[in-house]
């Protein structure tokens, strides 16, 4: 079963569940955060995309906080898969299980729309239905989705292969025009060094319908399903 | 007890309130005394024209708002249309117009938070939202600041709340300059039989409070900044505007929908403009009941508030229930979970009056209906304005014909009247809830419906919002008519039926003559087309004093159409969608050049009758582009509108993020280039086919005229006149780089 942590604010909590099991056939359900333990049967932790507790402060900063977070923690030190999307990758950033910090976008503009992403590293359990260079048509809706890192910390990323995806243009080039929001490196996702933890600005929940934009957010969201052993 | 330090109430006071001093001695006569400050507050507010409608009441009760599949007509919160398989949606337009002028962010803000707070009251969660902007020149500082300020409001709102944005207009013109215009729109989705209303029955049942805090904001933002023309001490009245929080009115959402599983809700209502005086003299006033109030209940986020601030804030995200008695501690265990405030601050009485102490004392205690039901109503002096015939008189022939047609298409796809939104709807999200099928961009917006438990239907919902302030100047009335039918043909170009309208009609200052001919003409002409295309108007709102210095804005009587899709298995949008499709054109074009972006744009001026409007035909070709979308005739549509066939069919072309498929037509009718190509006669479609024969024999059918146009493909608008000479031709890459631009051009913005 895979716990969508429902924050107050989290708005694609619900897209999120509905993705995994109406599209995926995975069991998927709303996890209160103030829950004080995920429930017992968790294998796989998302937490959705929104706006958690407003984001008045900075992006993320509060929801680490929520009672559900302690357990969270426990599940990823004990090398549980972790997938943050958006504010959710905002919230992993702000408690300290992914390096780095999501700030505002250099037009200082929310963005809601399709871009392209390079994969740079595939494999489970997050990206293992793609090969590195594969181009992904995923959309994004951020206003704090800068993704930043200082200098000496983003080599280290890069050296580890913790970076996952880029932005990049339609033929896969990574380029500063490519870019949306300024992020460095075009980072769009990141992983922990151990690779059980991963968090993009993306939103591959909203990319499983043909109708709806297309599929490509299935790369992702299947490889996660893949690596648990199928749907349940 | 403390003393309050209250102002003396007399005529000069009510005046000061905004009331005349006839109201005043109305008041006076209905007390059979003096009233407190407090009351004479509740009454200056009720009775404004934002709230009593006084002005309009007497027109707006000619519009036709029945039909069998209206569940709930204007009167409620919003209006209600079923949709079948026991769903209903929910939807109304309003207006913030005021506010976002003195204030854009905050102003466009709580004008969305305002909207969905009409929809989810109602018991549906809200789904889609549009929004109808309108400013001055985008030339203009003033305007770009008000343009950044009102999307980043819409934006830093609506994405919060996980509502998306899937459409609107975004308008200029110089005679918004001293008035910008925000209308938001939002459409929810309900079990038919799971609709709440805002009534306050069962004598003895708990008033509850729920949301925010009360503090002082907003007080008179419905009186004295909404229900007045603007001056140069307008930029003073910034207080009255409040400030959103659009976090707490997603936990507010969330709450009340979940409440509303049970059944421990008798009423609810949200509190909006003139917020706890309003909200309970209407729950009160629809139930014929009465309801007592204890104010130092009331959560406060300020101290030493006074009962009369208490009762006029108008501080966003608060919602006003009645539920039943002894289900409190289930309703406040709700709030409780999403960390809002509830609190009983009263109950039902059935005694009609409204009874409110603060610190054990009386300080309201008036008669409900009176106040809420029996405001004034003015019959309004109107008279049709001495220039109107001037305006309406262009001699085409004197009209210098157009010599350069490539020009003029470039031009016109340049201004930002007709240049892509990009920039503005970029800035919203437009995916969350997964339902968009098609966004922002095209003729009307496409929405999947969702039940209440989440689980998909076949169905979806069409919305597009339109209106052409020029031609309603030139011609209220049949301005008013082209509009409800150009949203209405939106709607189904997508292959929806069209059901309902809501409405949002904004005018300069109604106790000017000519200003309520303006709107008594609109009136007549929204009820005239509604009646006739079958489409009741069940919500809306209007939105008077839109005037500043005496400058009134045009007439913009916008219009909101809602389509419902059977089966969205087939529909299309505006999009040429590949090459080798037929292009047909549905529709006539007529010599018709009055009011058209290309007179205004090429020539500098805006005369003439706006293009006439045959509603008959357009039923027949609203009826044929469904059959046509749902054999799959039809691959995309899109109406001829602003800057005519030469711009439909440049905008056909251009995909969502880059030039698209090219197309390759001949027009050979004999009329001058500038009415073939820009003109904008009306109940016109130019579609896309791979079965021409098919539709034109179900047009024949139909007796819809059409004509094959020419065929897509190639990387160039190309549009021959009789001959094989080119009137146009232009590498597409040129046209979208002009149309896509544009905004952001003038804004410094274009990458």
């Amino acid at each position: 079963m895979f716990a969508v942590v429902q924050f107050p604010g989290s708005n694609d909590d619900r897209d999120l569940v509905y993705a995994m099991k109406s599209v995926l056939g995975a069991d998927a359900r709303l996890v209160w955060h103030k829950e004080s333990a995920l429930p017992p049967e968790t294998r796989g932790v998302l937490l959705p995309g929104g706006f958690s507790y407003g984001d008045y402060l900075r992006a993320g900063s509060m929801a680490q906080f929520s009672p559900v977070m302690a357990d969270v923690r426990r599940f990823a030190d004990a090398g549980g898969f972790v997938l943050g999307i958006c504010n959710g990758f905002q919230v992993l950033c702000e408690s300290g299980l992914l390096p780095g910090a999501l700030v505002p976008n250099r037009n200082l503009q929310f963005i809601c729309d399709f871009v392209h992403l390079r994969v740079e590293q595939a494999a489970a359990p997050f990206t293992s239905r793609t090969r590195v260079g594969d181009v992904l048509r995923i959309p994004i809706k951020h206003r704090d989705g800068c993704y930043f890192a200082s200098e000496d910390e983003f080599r280290s990323l890069e050296e580890n292969g913790q970076i996952v995806l880029r932005y990049c243009d339609a033929k896969g080039q990574v380029t500063a025009n490519a870019n949306p929001n300024g992020a460095v490196g075009n980072t769009a996702g990141v992983r922990n060094r151990a690779g059980n933890v991963f968090g993009l600005m993306p939103h591959p929940e909203h990319a499983v319908e043909p109708a709806l934009g297309g599929t490509d957010g299935i790369a992702i969201l299947g490889s996660l399903i893949d690596a648990l052993g199928g749907a349940r | 007890m403390t003393k309050r330090l209250e102002p003396t109430v007399d005529l000069a006071l009510a005046r000061d309130h905004g009331l005349t001093d006839g109201e005043y001695a109305h008041i006076l006569e209905l007390l059979g005394r003096t009233p407190s400050y407090s009351e004479l507050g509740i009454f200056s507010v009720m009775w404004a024209e934002h709230c009593s409608y006084k002005s309009s009441k007497n027109h707006l009760k000619t519009l036709p708002t029945e039909a069998e599949h209206v569940l709930q007509g204007p009167g409620e919160n919003a209006g209600a249309v079923a949709i079948g398989d026991g769903l209903a949606v929910i939807f109304k337009i309003e207006s913030h117009n005021h506010p976002s002028f003195v204030e854009p962010k905050q102003g466009a803000a709580t004008g969305v938070g305002g909207i969905l707070r009409d929809i989810f009251t109602m018991g549906a969660r809200p789904v889609a939202s549009l929004d109808s902007i309108r400013f001055g020149p985008l030339e203009d500082p003033k305007h770009q600041f008000l343009l950044r300020g009102v999307v980043n409001g819409i934006g830093g709102y609506g994405n919060p709340v996980g509502v998306a944005t899937v459409g609107g207009e975004t308008f200029f013109h110089p005679c918004y300059a001293g008035n910008i215009l925000v209308n938001a729109f939002n459409l929810g989705v309900v079990e038919a039989d799971r609709i709440f209303l805002g009534s306050a029955t069962g004598v003895g049942n708990p008033v509850i409070y729920a949301g925010s805090k009360t503090g002082r904001d907003g007080i008179h933002g419905a009186s004295l900044l909404a229900s007045a023309e603007f001056d140069e001490t307008s930029e003073a009245k910034r207080p009255t505007v409040q400030c959103g929080d659009p976090f707490t009115e997603k936990c507010l959402i969330e709450a009340c929908l979940e409440l509303m599983k049970t059944d421990a809700i008798v009423g609810i209502q949200d509190m909006g403009a003139a917020g706890l005086t309003c909200s309970s003299f209407e729950m009160a006033s629809r139930a014929g009941s009465g309801i007592e109030m204890d104010l130092d209940r009331v959560p406060q986020r300020e101290t030493d508030m006074t009962p009369y601030e208490l009762l006029l804030s108008e501080s966003q995200e608060r919602m006003l229930l009645v539920c039943s008695d002894g289900r409190e501690a289930e309703v406040q265990a709700v709030f409780e979970k999403w960390d809002l405030d509830a609190a009983v601050v009263g109950r039902v009485t059935d005694d009609g009056r409204m009874r409110v102490r603060w610190h054990g004392e009386t300080v309201v205690d008036i008669p409900v209906d009176p106040v809420a039901e029996s405001a004034p109503v003015i019959d309004r002096p109107q008279r049709e304005p001495v220039e109107l015939r001037e305006r309406q008189k262009l001699d085409l022939a004197a009209t210098a014909p157009e010599d350069d047609p490539r020009a003029a298409l470039e031009a016109l796809l340049a201004t930002p009247n007709l240049a892509s939104k990009r920039w503005v709807y970029r800035q919203y999200d437009q995916l969350v809830q997964a339902n968009t099928l098609i966004g922002p961009g095209g003729d009307a917006a496409l929405v999947r419906v969702r039940r209440p438990d989440g689980e998909l239907t076949d169905k979806a919902v069409a919305l597009s919002v339109d209106c052409n302030p020029r031609w309603c100047w030139l011609d209220p009335f049949s301005g008013t008519v082209a509009a409800v039918a150009e949203a209405t043909r939106n709607v189904a170009c997508t292959g929806a039926r069209p059901l309902a309208l809501t409405n949002c009609l904004n005018f300069g200052n109604p106790e000017k003559p000519e200003i309520m001919w303006q709107f008594a003409e609109a009136v007549r002409g929204l009820a005239h087309a509604a009646e006739k295309l079958g489409t009741p108007i069940v919500s809306g709102n209007v939105s008077f004093y839109n005037e500043t210095a005496g400058s009134a804005i045009y007439p913009t009587p916008t219009i909101a159409a809602v389509g419902l899709l059977d089966s969205c298995e087939n529909y299309a949008a505006s999009v040429f969608p590949e090459v080798g499709l037929a292009v047909v054109l549905l529709g006539e074009t007529r010599e018709e050049l009055g009011g058209s972006e290309w007179l205004a744009l090429r020539r500098g001026t805006e005369a003439g009758v706006p293009p006439s409007v045959d509603l008959d035909h357009e039923l027949r070709l609203q009826g044929l582009l469904a059959a046509g979308v749902k054999n799959g005739w039809i691959r995309n549509a899109h109406d001829v509108a602003d800057g005519g066939l030469a711009v439909a069919l440049a905008e056909c072309c251009f995909g969502s993020d880059g030039p698209g498929v090219g197309v390759h037509v001949t027009l050979d009718e004999a009329l001058r280039p500038e009415v073939l190509l820009f003109g904008e006669s009306t109940g016109r479609v130019v579609v896309g086919t791979s079965q021409p024969e098919e539709l034109l024999a179900a047009a024949r059918a139909a007796g819809v005229p059409a004509s094959v146009l020419g065929e897509t493909g190639g990387d160039r608008l190309r549009v021959d006149r009789p001959g094989g000479r080119a009137w146009i031709e232009s590498p597409q890459a040129d046209l979208y780089d002009l149309w896509s631009n544009a905004i952001p051009r003038r804004l410094e913005e274009a990458s």
